[in-house]
């Protein structure tokens, strides 16, 4: 799964004296192209992506966790082999995201370094449990579901390889979809026991996904220049807006109930209407006091420090070959 | 992948269609009682070392090493859900039939496979061994005359020959990287070697399958002949000492098959009536 974070805020940038690179700078971006690693950028333009980037693709290492938590105990040997091949796509997504990031010129050590002490961000939906196997359903559907209409605007980002990176992703991250559809399909026209496992996972998945967008729009200042730089396409209550309009119908289908008593079609907006979203536990998750935060955390410390040695010894044994190779 | 899928009229995939079609062999033929139990001790071999290295993903030392470890064990699993799906049609049980409902005691993987993951270096140890014994059986079985198991073979030997490449890049690093690396690749190769043997006995199983199945006697040559060059070139000795005494595919196993085999099992088997 995937999910890039929430922009932060960059004061813009001086304008009393523009420089030749950048009003080069300045024309791509109004021209809606591309800039490219070799290409001059102002340096809050290349904080912001390398801090989203590698948010991003933090996301997608932590994110491994909750559905490797299920791939020993997958109930069909079919679905064993689609959530291995699934938790592998996100590790492949990471190390995509991370290349990316590289190309802004911060390295991949480092953004591990900033991860396992705590000081980088990731998408707060991973702090959540997994507990049932319709976890595996629902993280499909819903979480994977609101990152890609997340992601599929950023596949116009400005910065080519960002833009590049969310293509390839986008792609994959469509099929985790609807393999987390198909799971709870096939739960719902399942046992009752199933039906009620996956109507429970459901009801605790729909609002945290709905988090994922970000706050609301009236709090979120800081989206504005990522949005002029054209990193950032729709404001966070667009998006949210567009996916809830694409899960009622799937919910039907489903046969599953959206948790949320206030839901309604508007027929004078056109849109849904929605209730109350509790930003309080959004906040509280995002400091660090959600459910198994500590827990992704940690796991991540201890594959890193287990492994310390094995990454040594690929590298002496790199040296001594390097020198063989010269002698 | 995606070209060759039908779609809906809501662009839903049913994950049926992208289910390994490519990888199960479609077995038009019934496998006798005998090539079935034969069947059994190949598919359980790798399904329980795919249990072992799914345990992996999310923990390895490496980013590289979580996707590549994942692959392998995809791999695997692929291969053991061809051959289980091929031994069960005799008993008319599915690949899943017989991956969550049989109990230790039925089960017929050697016991090399079931050896726990440990630290990293244990884990290239068994790969090791595991990837080479995989390579030249496969590659010996692709003559059998049963048609099916000749058309399995044939396209796990090209899987597992890149494991046993893998297997050998990190044998070669560990050994020749660090003191600590260095001491912990002979700590795993000495603690998994005793289940070398086993991989070479003739059950009497064999007897009866003359053409069909690789007599695992003629593999030790071959497999030993591979692997110790290598052992060589890392400069580690073969481990001497204790053997196993072996048994799995008798349905003897060791303390380390039954917990992996309740993880393995315990959603299915608290759903009896359950598709998934």
């Amino acid at each position: 799964m995937t999910i890039p974070p929430v922009p932060y805020a960059i004061a813009p940038e001086s304008t009393d004296t523009v420089s030749a690179e950048e009003q080069q700078f300045n024309d791509l971006i109004a021209a809606d192209s591309r800039i490219e690693p070799r290409d001059w950028m102002p340096e809050g333009y290349r904080k912001t992506l390398i801090r989203q980037i590698s948010q991003h693709a933090h996301s997608e290492i932590i994110g491994m966790q909750p559905e490797g938590n299920w791939i020993t105990r997958a109930p069909s040997l079919k679905r064993k082999a689609i959530l291995l091949a699934k938790v592998q796509d996100e590790a492949g997504h990471g190390l995509y995201l991370y290349s990316a990031a590289q190309t802004l010129g911060i390295s991949r050590d480092l953004m591990t370094e900033q991860l396992i002490a705590g000081k980088a961000r990731y998408s707060s939906i991973f702090n959540y449990p997994s507990p049932t196997w319709a976890d595996m359903g629902s993280i499909g559907w819903l979480v994977d579901g609101a990152a890609i209409c997340n992601q599929v605007p950023l596949c116009r980002a400005s910065y080519g390889p960002y833009g590049r990176a969310m293509v390839r992703i986008c792609k994959e991250e469509s099929f985790h979809q609807r393999q987390g559809f198909e799971i709870l399909l096939e739960l719902m026209n399942g046992t009752p026991a199933q039906r009620e496992m996956a109507q429970e996972s459901v009801n605790r998945w729909y609002w945290p996904a709905l988090q994922m967008f970000g706050p609301p729009d009236d709090d979120s200042p800081n989206s504005a220049q990522s949005m002029a730089w054209n990193i950032k396409r729709f404001s966070n209550d667009e998006l949210r807006q567009r996916f809830v309009g694409m899960l009622v119908p799937q919910a039907e289908v489903l046969g599953v109930t959206l948790p949320d008593p206030d839901l309604r079609w508007n027929e004078e907006k056109g849109v849904y209407d929605m209730g109350e979203i509790d930003w309080t536990e959004f906040h509280e998750v995002l400091a660090g006091r959600g459910p198994a935060n500590a827990r992704r955390l940690q796991r991540r410390r201890d594959a890193h420090n287990e492994g310390q040695w094995v990454r040594e010894a690929a590298a002496a044994y790199a040296a001594k070959q390097a020198v063989k190779a010269v002698a | 992948m995606s070209d060759t899928i039908e779609q809906d009229a809501y662009g839903h995939v049913d994950v049926d269609q992208v289910e390994l079609s490519a990888e199960l062999v479609e077995a038009a033929s019934v496998a006798s009682h005998d090539v079935a139990e034969y069947a059994l001790w190949l598919g359980d071999d790798s399904l329980v070392l795919a249990q072992n290295l799914g345990w992996w993903i999310s923990r390895a030392p490496e980013l590289e090493e979580d996707i590549a470890l994942g692959n392998i064990a995809l791999d695997l699993i692929g291969h053991a859900r061809s051959l289980l799906h091929y031994a069960g049609a005799e008993s008319d049980r599915t690949e899943d039939d017989l991956a969550y409902w049989r109990d230790e005691p039925q089960w017929r993987s050697a016991h090399l496979f079931e050896q726990p993951n440990g630290d990293f270096a244990h884990t290239i140890a068994r790969q090791f061994i595991a990837a080479h014994y995989l390579f030249e059986l496969y590659s010996a079985l692709m003559e059998s005359t049963d048609a099916t198991l000749a058309a399995i073979a044939a396209k796990a030997v090209k899987e597992v020959d890149y494991h046993r490449d893998h297997s050998i890049q990190w044998v070669l690093r560990l050994a020749q990287g660090t003191e600590e690396s260095r001491r912990r690749m002979i700590t795993g190769l000495s603690d998994l070697w005793p289940f070398v043997e086993e991989l070479f006995i003739d059950e009497p199983l064999i007897d009866r399958l003359e053409g069909v199945a690789v007599r695992p006697s003629t593999l030790e040559a071959t497999v030993l002949a591979a692997m110790l060059p290598v052992l060589a070139e890392a400069e580690l000795e073969v481990p001497r000492g204790f053997i196993s005494s072996g048994g799995g595919r008798r349905g003897d196993h060791s303390e380390n098959l039954g917990p992996l085999l309740a993880e393995m099992q315990v959603l299915a088997r608290a759903h009896p009536d359950a598709k998934w």
